[in-house]
């Protein structure tokens, strides 16, 4: 599975990451030696295998709904890059 | 004082040799004299460690000491310890001071141990040599020119240059396991869900588990004491009992049955380590285990399935790195996309955005079926494999990894080699069972380690084999040159 300048632009883009120009041959050449490696997979029939998500087989836990949290905001914002008002500030998103 | 494994300093601390204050002192003082050799360290928490050893100090006086009161030790850099940074080894959480306690965290300090500091790590726990690490790679106290292994390698250095007795870790392919084997630590990745994730970074969460890394098996059973058990904050912790893991370390391993699989000493193996694990294998069957051949057929399948899994996961987790609520923001962004993807370029390293990508590319339109569900389905037949086995012998037994520790730069072009270092320890997580890693020998000057699997929920038992093993051999106690 080889990938090319587009494909390795196009992850790049879903995943919301900006790879330097110049990087993306490298990108390309090692995400290929990657599919090719998990590639491998393929030679296993498995048409009858139910996937494993959980390596218990665990369902979610439940509890009663009740408050448990209280508000922290200004602590867990005193972390955040920008902050006014108690509200995150991002760059303009509406014209 | 130094030296010692965490057993012999609560002793010493118990009978007034020395206090905690002085003991976490003399590791102080040793971490800023010697760390800039193995650069084991991101953060040293000087300050938090003498306010909790004079509190550790205080609590032994009034009579209400416990078994880890007192103990210094360090945390892998991956445990959110509030008001001290957690980087989890990434530019992209350099600035981060964490707002509040993982939950490991929070049992160690309620237990009254000392946190000497925040160990190196891979960035985001993806790697198995230290070498992705934003601060630059920790080196491996038995020969700087190699790795100490990955991802957990700044906790294992640490352990091995004497720099604390012991630290947690976290395995998500083998973290804990592989650095232990090559810095001659014993290491356990518990059963998944035994310890809590909650406040332990993600990167691929149905994989992650939190673990012990220590100088011996009875060491890390007094830490696994500490951290096992259910958390209503992390909703797949595992609610069942937790054994007091110091109970059965000496129960006698009479009639143990040890299944050694076929394709973990295959002929590829490097014939020396071949060589240390079948005489390993031969102490045991002196201490009465017996020994039969086995097969995990889906072995090397594990490679493949885990780098679509893990990296799937990874690309979901990290998207929470935006550069809103915390972390890393790109300077002067154009608009909200130009943000996200400046942020994320400039605040990830190369291998985490390359298992970003496979990940993000595993889990895009039209490839769900080949890649993940595919990747899934043979996770079910290594489990399948485990369960199978495990019905016929009480442990498993093979070798950590292929080959002792290779030197820095050594494999960081080619990252499809790299992945092939954790071939032994991938197929654990995928399967959530429990594993250890203690040394079992010494190739050109370097350590091997042993790795022990159980079935699940049986760390006593593992933790009871790995104790054994080491009452009566002494590879454990063998320390670097000038230690």
């Amino acid at each position: 599975m080889a990938l090319n300048r587009t494909d390795v632009e196009k992850i790049a883009h879903l995943a919301r990451l900006q790879i330097d120009e110049s990087s993306v041959p490298e990108y390309a050449t090692n995400l290929s030696n990657i599919l090719d490696l998990i590639s491998q997979m393929q030679s296993i029939d498995t048409s009858d295998v139910e996937p494993l998500a959980h390596p218990l087989d665990a369902v979610q836990r439940l509890r009663a709904d009740n408050i448990t949290e209280n508000n922290q905001r200004e602590h867990l914002q005193t972390v955040a890059p920008s902050v006014e008002s108690g509200l995150f500030l991002v760059p303009k998103v509406i014209e | 004082m130094l030296n010692k494994t965490l057993a012999e300093l609560a002793k010493g601390l118990d009978q007034g040799e020395f206090s905690s204050v002085e003991l976490t002192q003399a590791y102080l003082e040793r971490i800023k004299r010697e760390d800039s050799k193995y650069n084991s360290f991101i953060t040293v928490t000087e300050e938090l460690a003498l306010t909790q050893a004079t509190a550790a100090d205080e609590t032994r006086a009034a009579g209400n000491a416990t078994s880890m009161t007192g103990l210094p030790i360090a945390h892998k850099d991956i445990f959110c310890t509030q008001g001290v940074r957690t980087s989890a080894g990434s530019k992209m959480l350099d600035n981060f001071v964490s707002p509040y306690d993982a939950t490991v965290i929070r049992q160690f300090n309620a237990a009254g141990a000392v946190t000497l500091g925040k160990t190196n790590m891979d960035e985001f726990a993806m790697g198995s040599s230290n070498e992705s690490s934003f601060y630059g790679p920790s080196r491996n106290p038995w020969n700087t020119d190699h790795v100490p292994g990955g991802s957990s390698g700044g906790s294992a250095a640490a352990i091995a240059a004497g720099l604390a007795p012991a630290a947690t870790g976290t395995d998500t392919g083998g973290s804990i396991r592989q650095p232990a084997a090559f810095c001659n630590l014993t290491g356990l990745k518990p059963t998944y869900g035994r310890v809590s994730r909650y406040g332990m970074i993600a990167y691929a969460s149905s994989l992650d588990q939190g673990g012990p890394m220590a100088q011996t098996a009875e060491d890390a059973a007094m830490m696994m004491n500490v951290m096992a058990g259910l958390d209503p904050l992390d909703s797949t912790s595992a609610d069942r009992q937790v054994p007091d893991y110091t109970a059965k370390l000496d129960a006698p391993l009479t009639g143990l049955k040890i299944g050694l699989p076929k394709e973990f000493l295959s002929a590829n193996l490097n014939p020396e380590m071949a060589t240390l694990i079948h005489a390993a294998v031969k102490e045991y069957e002196a201490l009465g285990a017996t020994v039969t051949e086995v097969s995990l057929p889906n072995t090397a399948l594990s490679v493949p399935a885990y780098y679509i899994i893990a990296p799937a996961e990874a690309s979901s987790n990290l998207s929470r790195f935006d550069g809103v609520r915390y972390g890393y923001r790109c300077e002067d962004p154009k608009n909200l996309e130009d943000m996200y993807k400046r942020t994320r370029g400039e605040g990830f390293g190369t291998e985490v955005k390359r298992r970003i990508m496979v990940g993000t590319y595993a889990l895009s339109e039209g490839f769900y079926d080949a890649y993940y569900k595919k990747a899934q389905q043979i996770r079910r037949l290594i489990q399948e494999d485990f369960v199978r086995v495990l019905s016929e012998v009480d442990v498993i037994m093979g070798p950590t990894t292929p080959t002792p520790a290779f030197k820095l730069g050594e494999k960081t072009s080619d990252p499809v080699e790299m992945y092939m270092e954790d071939i032994f320890t991938l197929s654990l997580n995928l399967a959530g069972l429990p594993g250890m890693s203690i040394p079992c020998g010494m190739n050109n000057g370097l350590p091997v380690g042993l790795q022990i699997i159980g079935n699940y929920f049986a760390e006593e038992k593992l933790l009871n084999v790995a104790h054994k093993f080491q009452q009566a051999t002494d590879w454990h106690t063998l320390k670097p040159a000038g230690l």
